[in-house]
């Protein structure tokens, strides 16, 4: 009690002093500003300070579009018909930054000639992210990873753009951990792959035709990007059917990428590989190979006569 | 064949065994025996060292292999399978082909062996038929041949069912197939065959008996009357120079002969060790095991089952069903009837040939292809008919690696499958007919000499030489047309093969097979007969 009483008669004794009530305004000052700090959104303060930035980037992705895109996709991303209301293009509303990012980066889009599949190809400059940049001349690196920098940038801002033009999202780009091929299942992929994917793709995704002039393309090839084959899964392009994750997980769409992935490095311990297709190539080369080394062997062997051979 | 000696190594066992045995007299005759000398002979034997290296690799293979669809979860060398649930059966090979020592060498070297032996059958067989070997008295041994390219096929096709990975997996679902098409026995005929519905258990052990023992068995008898019946017939020769029906040219058996199919025998051996080596053969840890809810592109049996896959392929889709069955003509029609018409007609064909041509004479001497036309452009027709099926089997690799629509390609062979062989028949059969005024023409005028002269009056010519022996022997080897018999004789009454439909039908046929032949003959005059449009002033003897 004794204590307590002298606590309370320090405290106002304190609360007399002439400093006091500027001393109050302050902390509370402080804490005002403590807790404003604590609760308010960050994200909108740097969303409020990059405005500026964000504006520039969303016109950088819509001038990309109306120069690339517009001419078959519409101004508005609506979608194209011919005079009998077939389909020249789809519209983009909705289809998500996975469908961008995948139809752009493989080079499928825009598309050179409509025909029965799209053919996959190297980008255009302005989206190309595949550039060399490994260059001796500091320059010449410098440049290349500018344009390098520059198409990431576009490719961002035209998913962005093309994302912004409708309320639903639609599927977006998949971080890179979730394709990170060392982190798949191998046997649970390959088990995966053989029953949904090897039956157009081939067993070791060497691809293979399909109806109609269409083709499954082939995956063996290494710039076929684990985020490619994820956003193929998830967007279903052309003829692919959509894997969506009810599907297939992302943890066993990771897993086929991780069998994709180690299957086409690994290497051939029986030899060549004859292309990896199965018996046809084998019975080509039992046939010109085989056979025909033998037949040259039988002409080689019948063209040696005896020098002497005694009168019989 | 007089006497010879034989160097002292050699008579030195002979002796051995002729006190022992008396048989240096059945040596003695038999290591002299005299074999014609050709590249095309040398076909038939790639397939016997080939069965040869199929046996002994074989027998190391079923040290390993387990036939066995007993489940086992796989942990093993091949860490990409770890822990995926498999038959013993494919995981005995996964076993062979990563941890046993050479065991993928040698998978490899019985499955290039399994290819070069079916190839070279037919090959063989190609020979055979376009050089009329076949004809009396060998059409044995062109039936023994037939059949073990039949049995060669089930082979293979058994041998490549057993890892039980799911490219042999879905063979064996066609062949499941193909046994429930057969109409009334096709259900009760493969639930037999794999004791109970598909997949089973029991289909890998019973096919791996009949792959290494039953069948190879019967390809081993097979083998063994074949060479004894070619031996004891003596081998057909080419029309060379000194060649007769009585009498074969070439070298004796003894020491050139077994030289030259010793040498052969490794080369053989060699030509399957470098393909083993170098070149990758039925990668079955790629397949995966076998899942019946799984199926890859670009799903082929090995090339000599091509020819069925590529009739089921190209096959419209036709059931008929009634009373609650279903004839399934889609399965039914592609697994019987192409090759039902290959080798029926290839079985029949010697005893059709000789019916039709009347000419029931043995023959030692090969005919070469153009002198039989008919022949030829029938070979060409099969060859045709058989090469369309087989690549109609590929037809997705084909669409894929050339860029063509699927359904292009199975359109194309749909309509090839039948004006092909017509138009190959045809075009062999004009191209035999050349070739053979050709050789009208060098036999009545000789061969060019490349020198031109020029007369008197400014005119050029280019003068010809009588050609050499040994090309003279080649071409007169031909037999021209023997004039038919006369439908009737002197008095009136038809002759006793033409009489009735079926007499008629020979008549018309054997007109069919000689009528345009060209008589390929030596002249002592022959500016007149002068073939091939050249105006006789042109030639120069």
């Amino acid at each position: 009690m004794t204590r307590t009483g002298i606590s309370v008669k320090r405290f106002t004794a304190w609360r007399r002093r002439p400093w006091a009530g500027y001393a109050v305004v302050l902390a509370a000052l402080a804490a005002i500003g403590v807790i404003y700090a604590g609760f308010s959104p960050r994200a909108d303060r740097a969303e409020a300070a990059n405005a500026t930035q964000a504006a520039a980037d969303l016109k950088n992705g819509q001038q990309l579009f109306n120069k690339n895109c517009a001419s078959c996709h519409g101004l508005n991303a609506e979608g194209t018909k011919d005079a009998k209301g077939h389909a020249i293009a789809p519209s983009l509303l909705g289809v998500g930054a996975a469908a961008v990012d995948f139809q752009v980066s493989t080079g499928r889009m825009p598309a050179m000639n409509p025909g029965a599949q799209i053919p996959r190809k190297r980008p255009i400059t302005d989206f190309d992210t595949t550039i060399k940049t490994d260059y001796e001349d500091p320059a010449k690196r410098r440049a290349a990873e500018e344009q390098k920098a520059r198409a990431e940038k576009n490719l961002a801002d035209l998913r962005n753009y093309i994302t912004s033009l409708s309320a639903q999202p639609g599927p977006g780009v998949p971080a890179g951990s979730e394709v990170d091929p060392s982190k798949g299942n191998v046997a649970l992929g390959g088990k995966l792959f053989r029953t949904n994917c090897a039956q157009c793709h081939n067993f070791t995704g060497q691809g293979g035709a399909l109806t109609g002039g269409k083709y499954a393309p082939e995956l063996a090839k290494s710039d076929v990007t684990p985020t490619q084959i994820y956003e193929a899964m998830l967007t279903g392009p052309q003829a692919m059917p959509v894997f969506n994750d009810t599907t297939l997980t992302p943890q066993d769409k990771q897993a086929i990428i991780a069998y994709l992935v180690q299957t086409r490095e690994e290497p051939n311990p029986g030899g060549s590989g004859l292309g990896r297709i199965g018996p046809v190539t084998e019975g080509l080369a039992g046939w010109l190979v085989g056979i025909g080394l033998l037949v040259l062997a039988a002409m080689w062997i019948t063209a040696k006569k005896p020098k002497k051979l005694k009168k019989s | 064949m007089s006497e010879a000696t034989a160097p002292k190594a050699v008579e030195g066992p002979l002796n051995f065994l002729d006190d022992r045995l008396g048989s240096t007299g059945f040596l003695n005759r038999n290591l002299k025996k005299v074999f014609p000398d050709h590249w095309s002979f040398m076909l038939g034997e790639i397939a016997l060292y080939s069965f040869i290296i199929l046996l002994l690799t074989g027998t190391f293979l079923t040290l390993w292999f387990k036939p066995s669809m007993m489940e086992v979860v796989y942990d093993g060398s091949y860490t990409k399978l770890n822990g995926v649930k498999m038959s013993e059966a494919y995981a005995s090979t996964l076993h062979i082909t990563f941890d046993v020592r050479g065991g993928l060498l040698m998978r490899q070297i019985h499955h290039w062996a399994a290819i070069l032996f079916m190839a070279s059958i037919l090959a063989h067989m190609l020979r055979v038929f376009f050089t009329g070997a076949y004809r009396k008295p060998r059409e044995l041994n062109w039936l023994i041949g037939i059949t073990m390219f039949v049995l060669g096929m089930l082979e293979g096709l058994f041998g490549y069912s057993l890892p039980d990975d799911l490219l042999s997996g879905t063979g064996l679902r066609i062949t499941q197939g193909v046994l429930e098409s057969i109409p009334v026995v096709g259900t009760y005929g493969y639930m037999f065959l794999f004791g109970g519905e598909f997949p089973g258990q029991d289909i890998v052990p019973r096919l791996f008996t009949l792959h290494i023992l039953l069948i190879p068995g019967l390809i081993l008898g097979l083998v063994t009357a074949h060479m004894m019946i070619m031996w004891h017939q003596k081998h057909t020769a080419m029309p060379v120079k000194n060649q007769t029906e009585e009498q074969v040219y070439g070298y004796p058996f003894y020491p050139v002969f077994m030289a030259k199919t010793g040498a052969y025998f490794l080369f053989t051996f060699g030509v399957l060790a470098l393909l083993g080596t170098f070149a990758q053969i039925n990668p079955i840890w790629l397949f995966g095991p076998y899942d019946p809810g799984a199926i890859s592109a670009g799903s082929q049996p090995d090339w000599y089952m091509g020819v069925l896959e590529g009739a089921l392929r190209i096959m419209p889709n036709w059931e008929i069903t009634a009373w609650g069955h279903t004839l399934s003509l889609n399965v039914l029609i592609p697994a019987l009837v192409p090759l039902g018409i290959i080798f029926t007609g290839a079985a029949l064909w010697p005893f059709i040939e000789a019916w039709v041509t009347g000419d029931k004479r043995p023959h030692h001497v090969n005919d070469r292809p153009r002198n039989a036309p008919v022949r030829t452009g029938v070979g060409m027709a099969a060859v045709t008919f058989y090469g369309l099926l087989w690549v109609a089997g590929a037809n997705d690799v084909v669409a894929d690696k050339f860029h063509v629509s699927l359904y292009a390609t199975t359109w194309f062979f749909r309509v090839t499958f039948f004006v092909g062989p017509v138009i190959a028949y045809i075009i062999t059969k004009r191209v035999c007919l050349g070739l053979q005024r050709k050789d009208a023409e060098t036999v009545a005028h000789g061969v060019e000499s490349g020198t031109i002269l020029m007369s008197p009056d400014g005119k050029f010519s280019e003068r010809h030489e009588p050609m050499r022996d040994e090309q003279r022997a080649v071409l007169l080897s031909k037999e021209n047309a023997r004039p038919e018999a006369p439908a009737v004789d002197a008095n009136g009454i038809p002759a006793p093969s033409t009489k009735g439909p079926v007499g008629h039908l020979r008549s018309r046929l054997q007109r069919a097979w000689t009528f345009d032949d060209i008589p390929v003959e030596e002249h002592e005059h022959g500016h007149d007969e002068v073939e091939g449009g050249r105006k006789p002033e042109q030639i120069e003897h």
